[in-house]
């Protein structure tokens, strides 16, 4: 049976260090073109109702505390998704002296989403393949164990 | 007695269906309104489902006691209003179960959710002297608290003589739903200044406790401006339901094309409407019956 | 009648015992206690005694005691005068001197050929006011033991003696208060407790508490004014000074009673603290705590009630005594609550909370009608134990945390965990459905609408819409559960906690008992008062749902409470939480604390403002009621002559 977390995803989102592009397509998805509230998708800015975390920008010495700790008050099951090319790995960024690359650092992503901004189309397709991932966890939850991170 | 079992019955089963089918239509509705299409109308159930497969957390060991008065009394201070019972003692049900919620607030000291809990107080201030104006409305037109007298008719429906408290409760449904402009304690849109204002900190199941309550408590208000129509006769229940369905959307209409305002201006309306409309309104009841 | 007298003359012997013979510590905790244990059972024989039947007058010749009392009276009367003078205090000699020598040239011309069949009498309503005095006076006494034992270490030198004096003369005379029927009487054990709490008040010394002690001494004088020319118009209109004769009066000679009636009415307005009469009461908050705590709860302003409660059957919409009354308890109700909003210091918010309950109870007595009275009664009962109870803890969370104010109540539910409970009860008790003092805010408003007072209705409409804001805010300072505090509560008096439980368990007992009290007390009392029940109580079967819910919140906490399985996890705090509740990284990595604080809302319910309306209202009010029922009398004897 497939879980309800599959069909009411609601995201916490997070802007790193992005130059905002990201962010902006981020809210795209929310508005009347692209309007994600079809699969029930919430923006609703608190990690502690959030199943899937979109994270926007590289992860540096700065906010690497506040990215692990918003995935740590983030109920299981739960997804992250890598918004932008920042996200992935760092992009341009990458070699700064402060930053430390991707998010996947920090803390397990489950979906990347690569692009400089990444596109709504693209954004919302990583959501859904985190809701395939959420299935899983919730799979494994009923069976007893929380799996382990899915991808390092 | 018999019916009184069946009005509790049907609320404690109905209310939580009817309550969230109108959330999935009120959502259904903002995205029309907005040009979207909005989720599924059965997203609310949806919802509260999922709230309940995730993992549980709490920020403190007394959140759950709180949470349990609060949906407790909310479905308490209902059974009693669609079992008969006195409406004063509905109202003063439905004050502890707020209060619960608003303990359960405070109690996890995150400071989103102690404002939220504030403005939620401060939503209460300001509704609560039209909520009792209400009753002792009926109470004056229809000669009894009780929900079974008005039901059972011998009167004209009330919605004439008693159109200023009719209006002043239009009123502050707004506050008790939560809706905009008066969405201050916490909003199912995506204002962030205070995270999720009172529910910032309850996870999962205790959000979907939270949820299911809601529901409960809008059936019973919209319980409310039925009694307005209320006769006897079959005519009044139609006109009545139909009422108070329409009363339903007009709260998310209102809701859609308000921005959020200051808690004073939510505050300081609601005491004038209560004083113009609803003191005068009593006032020309004391005169005329 | 010998246990009546017995609980009015072993208190003050008591008194005397604590000021002469125990003045150490040891042998003054076991008086105090003992007679603490002997008084409260005492009342409840008292209670016992008289539960049954429609109580009892007892006549007997009380021409000794009559000359005793004018000599006390007199003697007091000096005092005042003396003190006033030397405090430059001129009001309170002022008013001392009319009104003593007022009612004595009354005593010995006119009053002296009126019989007086009845000195005393008890029933049922002075049944309740005994077990309230004779329980919840004496804990508050012995929980002054021990917070007085901490009192001292902050002063000079030891008054102890003397304020356990005072303490049980209190108690003495307000007993004699309830059970008067002879209206001389009545006003002399009146003015024993004005006194008295001049005393109390005045313990500390300071200017402040000085002054203060001044301002309750003048404005309970000038009430005692009123009771004295209420005392000479009973006698020389009606030609008696009896209680229960002026109510009899009452039926028959319709509104003419309320002439008199207006006179002790404002009597009790000033000893009830209702505005603009409430700056003594507030000002009384310098006092100790336990005084605090015997002044506005079971005794001093709950005479004041009382003697408006006993006069309602000749006030109501009839009159303008009546209409005075109502008007101006409810306006006192609603712009006391507002001051209480405002309000941060822990005593301040309760006195205006007491203030306001007080107008609640006057206005009861006011609109006059069986179900207003029954409201009023019931009122008074959880008031006086809940109050009680949260002064008390109120005092012994400022011994511990060093504060009364409730900003710094943070985190007191593990600083002082069974006194924040403790407090938590008592504060739901003050405004929360299945606890007592919403039963009676319920039927207040029920007699109220039926009294067809628009004005009243709105006063109490808003009035409790403010009530529950003011008491939440606190409620949830107290539920906030803070990372990292610790408890302090290890070194209470255990005095002190014994009182707290006590007073926690009365509460329920009170809660859970009510629909009883009300079938055995309040109802055979308002049939006898007003031939009858014209309805206006609350059904029964809304008293036992109300019985039914406080049930399953007793379970419910019993259960629940405190207990969950769910795992901790730290609060969301935008930016980092550092891990421990408190703190969280600010944008340049720093930790930056963060603190809660409540809403005072100061531009909306600012105090000056909501005092200066109250006053204004009301003095208007008063001018008004008492201005018509002069004329009505003036014109009454014109006609006559």
């Amino acid at each position: 049976m497939s879980a309800y977390v599959t069909k009411s995803p609601w995201v916490v989102h997070y802007d790193g260090s992005s130059c905002n592009g990201c962010d902006i397509e981020v809210l795209a998805c929310l508005m009347p073109t692209y309007d994600v509230e079809r699969f029930g998708i919430i923006n609703c800015g608190n990690p502690k109702h959030a199943d899937v975390f979109l994270v926007t920008g590289s992860v540096n010495e700065q906010n690497k505390d506040i990215v692990k700790q918003i995935y740590d008050q983030m109920p299981e099951p739960k997804v992250v998704v890598a918004v932008g090319i920042c996200a992935c790995s760092g992009g341009i960024f990458k070699d700064c002296y402060n930053v430390l690359g991707g998010v996947d650092q920090v803390i397990p992503v489950d979906a990347y989403v690569p692009g400089c901004a990444a596109r709504p189309e693209a954004i919302i397709d990583a959501v859904v393949k985190g809701l395939g991932v959420l299935q899983a966890k919730k799979d494994a939850m009923a069976k007893g164990g929380l799996p382990a991170p899915a991808a390092e | 007695m018999v019916k009184i079992i069946i009005g509790v019955i049907a609320y404690l089963v109905l209310a939580p269906f009817v309550g969230g089918l109108l959330a999935g239509l009120e959502r259904k509705l903002s995205a029309k309104m907005q040009r979207r299409v909005g989720p599924p109308v059965l997203q609310p159930f949806y919802d509260v489902a999922k709230l309940f497969e995730k993992e549980k957390m709490t920020p403190t060991k007394y959140q759950d006691y709180y949470i349990m008065g609060f949906v407790l009394f909310v479905v308490a201070s209902g059974a009693i209003f669609f079992g008969g019972g006195d409406m004063l003692l509905v109202i003063f049900a439905l004050t502890i179960g707020t209060a619960c919620l608003i303990l359960a607030s405070y109690s996890s000291n995150s400071p989103y959710a102690e404002i939220g809990a504030e403005r939620e107080l401060l939503a209460m201030m300001a509704y609560e002297p039209m909520v009792l104006i209400t009753v002792i409305g009926f109470y004056m037109y229809c000669g009894s608290f009780n929900v079974g007298d008005i039901l059972a008719g011998g009167h004209k429906m009330a919605i004439l003589p008693m159109i200023g408290i009719f209006i002043g409760w239009m009123f502050i449904l707004t506050l008790k739903f939560r809706k905009s402009p008066f969405d201050l304690s916490m909003s199912h849109h995506a204002h962030q200044e205070l995270v999720r204002g009172m529910t910032t900190e309850f996870v999962g199941r205790t959000m979907g406790f939270v949820e299911i309550s809601h529901w409960y408590e809008n059936v019973f208000l919209l319980g409310f401006v039925f009694l307005f129509f209320a006769n006897g006769t079959p005519l009044g229940w139609v006109i009545g339901v139909v009422v108070a369905i329409i009363a339903y959307f007009f709260e998310v209409f209102i809701d859609n094309c308000f921005a959020r305002m200051k808690w004073q201006f939510a505050f300081k309306s609601s005491w004038i409407v209560a004083v113009v409309v609803g003191m005068i309104n009593i006032f020309v009841l004391y005169i005329c019956f | 009648m010998g246990t009546i007298l017995f609980l009015i003359l072993f208190p003050m012997v008591t008194a005397f015992v604590l000021l002469v013979i125990a003045k150490n510590d040891a042998s003054r905790d076991i008086v105090v206690k003992l007679a603490a244990a002997v008084i409260a059972v005492a009342a409840i024989v008292v209670a016992v005694q008289f539960a049954a039947g429609d109580g009892q007058k007892f006549s007997f010749d009380g021409e000794i005691v009559n000359y005793i009392m004018m000599g006390i009276e007199a003697l007091l009367c000096i005092y005042i005068v003396i003190i006033g003078i030397k405090h430059k205090k001129w009001l309170a000699s002022l008013f001392a001197i009319i009104q003593t020598p007022l009612v004595m040239w009354f005593e010995l011309t006119k009053g002296h050929h009126i019989e007086v069949e009845h000195p005393l009498y008890i029933d049922k309503l002075s049944v309740i006011m005994i077990l309230i005095i004779g329980i919840i006076g004496t804990l508050i006494a012995v929980y002054a033991i021990g917070y007085m034992k901490d009192f001292q270490h902050h002063a000079k030198d030891d008054r102890r003696p003397w304020f356990f004096f005072v303490m049980f003369l209190f108690l003495g005379a307000m007993v004699g208060l309830v059970t008067s029927n002879n209206m001389i009487w009545m006003y002399f054990f009146w003015e024993i407790t004005s006194l008295s709490s001049f005393w109390l008040i005045g313990y500390t010394k300071t200017a402040e508490a000085t002054n203060n002690a001044f301002r309750a001494l003048i404005m309970n004088l000038l009430g005692g004014l009123g009771f004295a020319i209420g005392i000479v118009i009973l006698g020389t209109v009606f030609n008696t000074v009896e209680l229960d004769t002026m109510l009899m009066y009452g039926s028959l000679y319709g509104d003419l009673v309320a002439i008199p009636a207006v006179f002790f009415a404002f009597a009790g307005i000033t000893k009830a603290a209702q505005m603009p009469f409430n700056s003594w009461l507030l000002g009384a908050m310098v006092a100790p705590t336990p005084t605090s705590a015997l002044l506005h709860s079971s005794t001093m302003v709950k005479a004041g009630v009382f003697m408006i409660i006993k006069l309602a059957p000749v006030l109501g919409m009839s009159n303008f005594a009546g209409i005075m009354v109502m008007m101006v308890g409810g306006i006192t109700f609603l712009f006391a609550s507002c001051a209480a909003i405002s309000q941060v210091n822990a005593k301040r918010v309760l006195a205006y909370s007491t203030i306001a309950n007080l107008g609640l109870i006057v206005a009861c007595g006011g609109v006059g009608s069986p179900g207003a009275v029954w409201a009023g009664i019931m009122l008074i009962i959880f008031h006086a134990i809940t109050k009680s109870l949260l002064f008390l803890c109120v005092g012994t969370a400022e011994h511990h945390i060093g504060s009364r104010m409730i900003e710094d109540m943070d985190g007191l539910f593990d600083r002082m965990p069974r006194l924040a409970k403790c407090m938590l009860i008592g504060i739901a008790g003050m405004f929360l459905a299945p606890f007592g003092m919403l039963v009676s805010k319920w039927a207040c408003m029920v007699s109220f609408v039926d009294s067809r007072n628009v004005l009243l209705v709105g006063c109490i409409v808003f009035g409790s819409a403010v009530t529950a804001f003011y008491w939440l805010k606190w409620m949830g300072k107290l539920t906030a559960v803070v990372a990292g505090a610790e408890s302090v509560e290890h070194d209470v008096h255990k005095e002190e906690t014994f009182v707290h439980i006590s007073l926690v368990i009365l509460v329920i007992i009170a809660c859970l008992g009510f629909p009883f009290v009300s079938q055995t007390m309040l109802v055979p009392y308002l049939e006898l008062t007003f031939g009858g029940l014209a309805g206006g109580l609350l059904s029964h079967g809304n008293m036992i749902i109300m019985v039914i819910m406080l049930a399953v919140i007793i379970i419910m906490t019993a259960m629940f409470y405190g207990k969950s399985n769910k795992p901790i996890v730290d609060i969301y705090l935008a930016g980092a939480n550092t891990g421990d509740n408190r703190h969280y990284y600010g944008s340049m990595q720093k930790e930056v604390e963060f603190s809660l604080r409540n809403w005072h809302m100061e531009d909306h319910f600012n105090e000056h403002r909501m005092n200066v309306i109250g006053d204004v209202l009301n003095i208007a009010m008063m001018v008004i009621g008492i201005g018509i029922m002069v004329a009505t009398l003036v014109s009454l004897l014109g006609g006559v002559a």
